[in-house]
């Protein structure tokens, strides 16, 4: 095909143009011109002046970030609670779907699934309701009943930093379950009977057909959501950090996030700079994340890739 | 069960390849246990929010109370304003973000989708990209307050969900892979022109991914309460959700928005109220819609991720 001058691509495909230009509008507002925005962590900005009238201020923004130690437990936090998710929404959801499938009863599969899948539809805000009614320091039903019952102690949740490492990423994987395993229960189904049929008769175990039949031939399904999770490794799922923990200052050395200490700098102390700065660490090293694993993934196999 | 049930039933499921009874039945329980986890929180909500608040003060949070009682929804519907104008709101967003989002989605999705459109590529990158990178919430929320003045507007709730990357590309692949070049190609001789080809063609043949991404839009904009969190300061403009978080942060508010609280006042009566039962109340009242569409929701849900994860 002869190359066309971008004049006559533009004449002949006007009507995709057109077509496109919402979508365009909207990315350039939402997506494009914020990105030029990361500017303003290099500035001393001040609303007199606008973003471009403002004086810079090199990395000052940086070094009063790293000074604090809030720096160093924001990205403790998300990495360390992030990388968790990431193997907990691997290995539960992937035997449960397993193990779902042995299930002999079609219709009892479906419930389950159905009433696993339930939680994935609240929001976080329901959620924290959720959790607020089992751990409320004076009438959840923890403090009030279990605890008791058992001849425990009860104990302050809400003021208790050691629970939370645990509580968090029971929550997240509690909520996202359903998900996750109809994703590789559907892979799963998808696998031809014949393999099974065969390793039947050269008499290999269930677990045997597990870790020769099923898991290498969903391989590439469990790269991909696992790469996708990578690649958000250092955004933090903001409603879970913000509002499970009902904003128990007391909790926050276990439970700030970049994303939650941007939000709050930003707009409830009101530090422009300091919030853009996080921001910024945040974006840019999540972006060389989802390039590396990338990379890694397309060196293993090249099929498996996000890009 | 019969034969050609028991045939559909997935792999590892040929008689010879049967679990033994013990675990067959140690799985099904595990099953009916994780089962109950998921729904037990719920029902503690649901019985908090229909117990006696005296009940609840001395007892705590139970799932028998000793005590019911309706006062929680009598308050809460006392004056109810608030509560309608939220769900008003809520589903107004929903509705409107929902429709025009799948429609700006699809109407990119299109271009991007055809191997003869020679600026496909780079299209498809614009898009890609950001889902790599961001500004970060700073600048995002200044282009939204200062540059487009949306703060405490409706469309502040909308127009920043309305272009997902992932759901974009997600529709191009389905174009790409279940529309045949053939019949845009015929129907282009026939002298139809692109917008022709897409509505009448295009959009009527993709159905299933467009019912997807609509379900994950619905819930998407149903569910937010960040960007009333961010935009919103006028009460006018709360949603169902973020009306939601207000209660729980501090019933105060409630109270506040409430004129059954003024009315009770004037009646020489001191301000008490159920203000326990009142917050599972809300949060039931909140949960409302979205777990009578549940049932017809999950069962598309599960269709829409086995298509993709099929494709993968």
């Amino acid at each position: 095909m002869k190359k066309m001058s971008q004049l006559r691509i533009f004449r002949k495909y006007w009507m995709f143009y057109l077509m496109m230009l919402p979508a365009i509008v909207l990315l350039l507002l939402n997506n494009y011109i914020p990105m030029f925005g990361i500017i303003i962590a290099f500035k001393n900005i001040n609303y007199a002046d606008g973003i471009f009238g403002s004086a810079w201020s090199g990395l000052r923004n940086f070094e009063y970030l790293f000074k604090t130690s809030d720096a160093w437990i924001i990205t403790r936090n998300t990495l360390l609670y992030n990388s968790g998710f990431i193997v907990l929404n691997l290995v539960f959801p992937l035997s449960f779907a397993i193990m779902l499938n042995e299930i002999r009863s079609r219709f009892l599969a479906k419930l389950h699934q159905t009433i696993m899948f339930l939680p994935y539809f609240l929001s976080m805000v329901v959620i924290s309701y959720l959790v607020y009614g089992f751990l409320s320091d004076q009438h959840g039903y923890l403090n009030t009943s279990l605890l008791p019952a058992l001849g425990l102690e009860q104990v302050q949740w809400y003021f208790t930093q050691e629970v939370w490492p645990y509580i968090l990423p029971i929550v997240n994987t509690w909520k996202s379950m359903g998900y996750f395993t109809v994703i590789y229960m559907a892979a799963i189904i998808g696998i031809d009977d014949e393999y099974y049929e065969a390793a039947t008769i050269d008499g290999a175990s269930k677990w045997k057909q597990m870790t020769s039949i099923t898991i290498p031939l969903i391989m590439p399904i469990i790269t991909i959501m696992t790469l996708l999770q990578i690649g958000k490794i250092f955004n933090a799922d903001f409603g879970l950090f913000f509002q499970v923990p009902r904003e128990s200052g007391v909790l926050f050395p276990v439970t700030n996030v970049i994303d939650t200490y941007v939000y709050r700098t930003f707009l409830t102390v009101g530090d422009i700079g300091l919030s853009s700065a996080a921001g910024l660490l945040q974006s840019v090293i999540g972006f060389a994340l989802v390039f590396f694993s990338n990379w890694v993934v397309r060196r293993i196999n090249k099929d498996n890739a996000l890009f | 069960m019969e034969a050609a049930e028991i045939e559909k039933i997935p792999s590892g499921s040929n008689i010879k390849n049967q679990l033994s009874l013990p675990a067959s039945l140690g799985i099904n329980i595990f099953f009916i246990v994780y089962s109950l986890l998921c729904i037990v929180p719920l029902i503690l909500i649901i019985m908090v929010s229909i117990s006696d608040e005296s009940t609840v003060v001395r007892e705590g949070y139970q799932f028998i109370p000793s005590k019911f009682d309706l006062a929680a929804y009598q308050f809460l519907f006392k004056d109810a304003t608030q509560i309608f104008r939220s769900y008003g709101i809520s589903i107004f967003v929903t509705i409107v973000g929902t429709s025009l989002s799948l429609m700006i989605m699809a109407l990119y999705a299109y271009p991007i989708s055809r191997s003869d459109f020679p600026h496909a590529k780079f299209f498809t990158f614009f898009v890609f990209f950001t889902m790599l990178f961001s500004g970060g919430l700073v600048p995002w929320y200044l282009v939204y307050v200062q540059m487009l003045d949306l703060k405490d507007t409706i469309m502040a709730l909308i127009v920043p969900l309305l272009v997902a990357a992932f759901f974009v590309l997600i529709i191009r692949t389905f174009f790409q892979t279940t529309i045949p070049v053939a019949i845009l190609e015929s129907a282009k001789i026939d002298g139809a022109g692109e917008l022709t080809i897409f509505f009448k063609i295009v959009l009527p043949l993709s159905l299933p991914v467009l019912a997807t991404v609509a379900l994950f839009q619905t819930l998407t904009y149903w569910n937010d309460w960040f960007l009333s969190l961010v935009f919103i300061t006028k009460e006018s403009n709360i949603t169902v959700q973020y009306l939601m978080y207000k209660t729980m942060l501090n019933i105060q508010f409630l109270a506040n928005n409430s004129t059954a609280a003024a009315a009770i006042i004037a009646a020489g009566g001191t301000f008490k109220f159920p203000s326990e039962t009142v917050r599972m109340a809300m949060v039931v009242v909140g949960i409302g819609p979205i777990i009578f569409a549940y049932p017809f929701f999950q069962k598309y849900f599960v269709k829409g991720l086995t298509v993709g994860a099929v494709k993968g």
